[in-house]
């Protein structure tokens, strides 16, 4: 019954990281991350897949349904929301500003929920299961507390019904000893995980459809957020300083000549690992 | 002394080794107190107070245990508050970062994940960019909420003997939280589970849908069995299993790498590990450049034949 169903609005946060197949570096006087040769975090594209599938099983932009992709952060970081746009969603939104540099994910949190407020009416926030570069998994939480809404981490499967003139979501969670179904209202903050799908790649039709589309950027000023709240200013957490990590020496390679089982052991009780 | 707050998830009838390792490092640091989820069984008390654990905090509610993050971590920041804690200590699982999250939010406070470290200053050694990179870092706002990697600390001998005072905090229910509506139990292995294991055997794509020379091995080394995504995605082992970005990261003593190539997000869950041992077919896999000892060779000869061996020299 699509045609009864409202419309839905979504946000899907995608950032702009270090390409993981290079090293990567802390750089400054603050150790921040080093954003040269970044790309669109290959985890996020999971969580605008699952979007993009969401709407398209409800008759897609046709019936009035929006994906918006958000990313915060300098001006290099746009070419996130231009590969969003690129693979399919509808419009972009980038949140600039100098004084973002350096944020932790307490300012990242503060700033991604100020944007998303100052979207409105969004009914889901849906974001990858952690970014590549920090790791840490605490944005959709802490956005989740920040926005009162719910949470659902680490998605491997979405479904969404409507219900009572709201939605309602589905989603699975698997960890090591259970696997749940977890329910909630929207809106809600959702992460995904790499298990949910098969991200699309971008095709011609849709890299020339992208230059089309809109990207909107945002100044703090904008989202009502003043620039001491967040970059390295507003952080609660400091990086004092970061070494690099010595290279592991080369060890020792054998090829097995039918006895490389017993050479291992021998290896494994000099280290006193046995 | 300032105290310092560690949250325990339901552990039942007794501690987990992780849990003994935050009680450790508290006692390190200030006074060790506990917020705790789930009952509270009468061996565990005994065992906190012989932690010198002064006060367990409990939720007045005990559904709260039942609830996803949201109301557990409304929990821990309203024990911070009445334990005037100094700082909050977790473990490092996906929950107990998001409670971290969470519960930073409330207390305005900063938040470090993957401690693998805490100086008395509370200054928190971490790695990053999957193990390139050591670094120090602090909590400059409220109080610090650090979430500590297990096999970090060396666990203490308990010494005091003593009862903790319990007291039980109201936490009114979060009105915007999702509910768990299903549950299904994965079965037990009976190994040590990866997060605690101090020998971790995995298996990649070379191990061709037999796991059982990595198993093993595994268990005539007393370790835990891992897997490269490409063998959980093709279903030879649960995906709870995966070692990697988007797996789990350990850091064992001993990290045994059978029939994996050893691709960046691979090494991103096990570079770490204090010993690398690969055995591959191919002398060109990335996993020989961070190897301490490589077996160019095929996995099932060479595992069987090195699980033999432990065997006879164990007896
Ligand atoms: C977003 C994203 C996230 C990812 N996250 C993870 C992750 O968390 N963990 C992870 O592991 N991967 C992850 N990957 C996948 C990763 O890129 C690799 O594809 C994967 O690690 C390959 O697994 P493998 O080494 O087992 O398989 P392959 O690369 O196919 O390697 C198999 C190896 O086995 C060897 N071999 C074959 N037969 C034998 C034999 N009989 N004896 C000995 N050796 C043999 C071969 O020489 C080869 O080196 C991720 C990828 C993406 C895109």
């Amino acid at each position: 019954m699509a045609e009864t169903e409202s419309a839905l609005k979504i946000a899907v946060l995608v950032k702009h990281v270090p390409d993981a197949q290079f090293d990567r570096h802390l750089s400054g006087d603050n150790n921040t991350t080093d954003r040269s040769e970044s790309i669109l975090s290959e985890l996020d594209e999971y969580a605008l897949e699952a979007a993009l599938q969401l709407i398209e099983a409800r008759g897609g932009e046709a019936a009035g349904h929006r994906v918006t992709a958000v990313t915060m952060g300098p001006a290099g970081a746009v070419n996130a929301v231009k590969k969003a746009l690129q693979i399919g969603a509808h419009d972009g939104v980038h949140l600039s500003d100098e004084a973002l540099a350096g944020s932790d994910a307490s300012g990242t949190s503060k700033a991604l929920a100020a944007v998303v407020r100052h979207l409105g009416d969004v009914d889901l926030v849906l974001t990858g299961m952690a970014s590549t570069d920090g790791e840490t998994s605490l944005v959709p939480a802490q956005l989740a507390e920040m926005l009162g809404l719910p949470q659902v981490t680490f998605a491997s499967s979405l479904e969404l019904q409507q219900e009572d003139g709201g939605w309602r979501l589905t989603a699975r969670r698997e960890s090591d000893h259970v696997a749940e179904t977890v329910e909630s209202a929207l809106p809600a903050v959702v992460s995904v995980t790499d298990q949910i799908n098969e991200p699309r790649y971008p095709n011609f039709k849709g890299i020339m459809a992208a230059k089309k589309k809109t990207i909107t950027t945002l100044s703090l000023a904008d989202i009502g957020l003043d620039a001491s709240e967040v970059g390295l200013a507003g952080a609660w957490t400091r990086v004092n300083d970061a070494q690099p990590r010595p290279p592991r020496s080369q060890g020792v390679i054998i090829t097995d000549e039918g006895d490389a089982g017993i050479r291992l052991v021998d290896f494994l009780a000099e280290q006193k690992l046995l | 002394m300032a105290t310092v707050l560690v949250y325990l998830d339901n552990p039942g009838a007794s501690l987990h080794k992780t849990d003994r390792e935050l009680l450790t490092l508290a006692g390190t640091l200030g006074e060790p107190s506990v917020a705790l989820i789930g009952e509270l069984d009468s061996a565990v008390a005994a065992e906190l107070g012989a932690y010198g654990v002064q006060t367990v905090f409990q939720p007045s509610d005990s559904g709260l245990a039942d609830l996803l993050v949201a109301g557990k971590a409304a929990f821990l920041a309203a024990a911070a508050e009445a334990a005037n804690a100094g700082a909050l200590l977790l473990g490092n699982t996906f929950e107990a970062k998001e409670i971290a999250a969470r519960a930073g939010v409330r207390l305005e406070s900063g938040v470090i994940t993957d401690a693998v470290a805490i100086a008395p200053d509370f200054t928190v050694t971490k790695s990053v960019f999957a193990g390139s990179y050591t670094v120090n870092a602090v909590v400059t706002t409220g109080r610090p909420i650090i979430t500590v990697k297990s096999n970090s600390i060396e666990v203490a001998d308990p010494t005091e003997a003593g009862t903790p005072e319990v007291r039980e905090i109201d936490v009114p229910a979060p009105t915007a939280a999702a509910r768990i509506t299903g549950r299904s139990e994965k079965t037990a292995s009976g190994r040590p589970s990866l997060d605690e294991a101090r020998i971790v055997v995995a298996g990649g794509r070379g191990v061709d849908g037999d796991f059982s020379p990595v198993e093993d091995l595994a268990d005539a080394l007393g370790g835990a069995v891992g897997a490269s995504r490409a063998a959980t995605d093709a279903g030879w082992i649960d995906h709870s299993a995966q070692i990697g970005q988007t797996g789990k990261t350990v850091s064992p003593q001993l990290y045994v790498s059978a029939g994996i190539s050893g691709a960046i997000q691979q090494k991103a869950g096990m570079q770490t590990a204090k010993v690398i041992v690969a055995v591959n077919k191919d002398p060109d896999a990335p996993v020989f450049e961070i190897a301490d000892f490589g077996v160019v060779g095929d996995l099932a000869t060479v595992l069987p034949q090195a699980t033999e061996e432990i065997r006879k020299r164990k007896g």
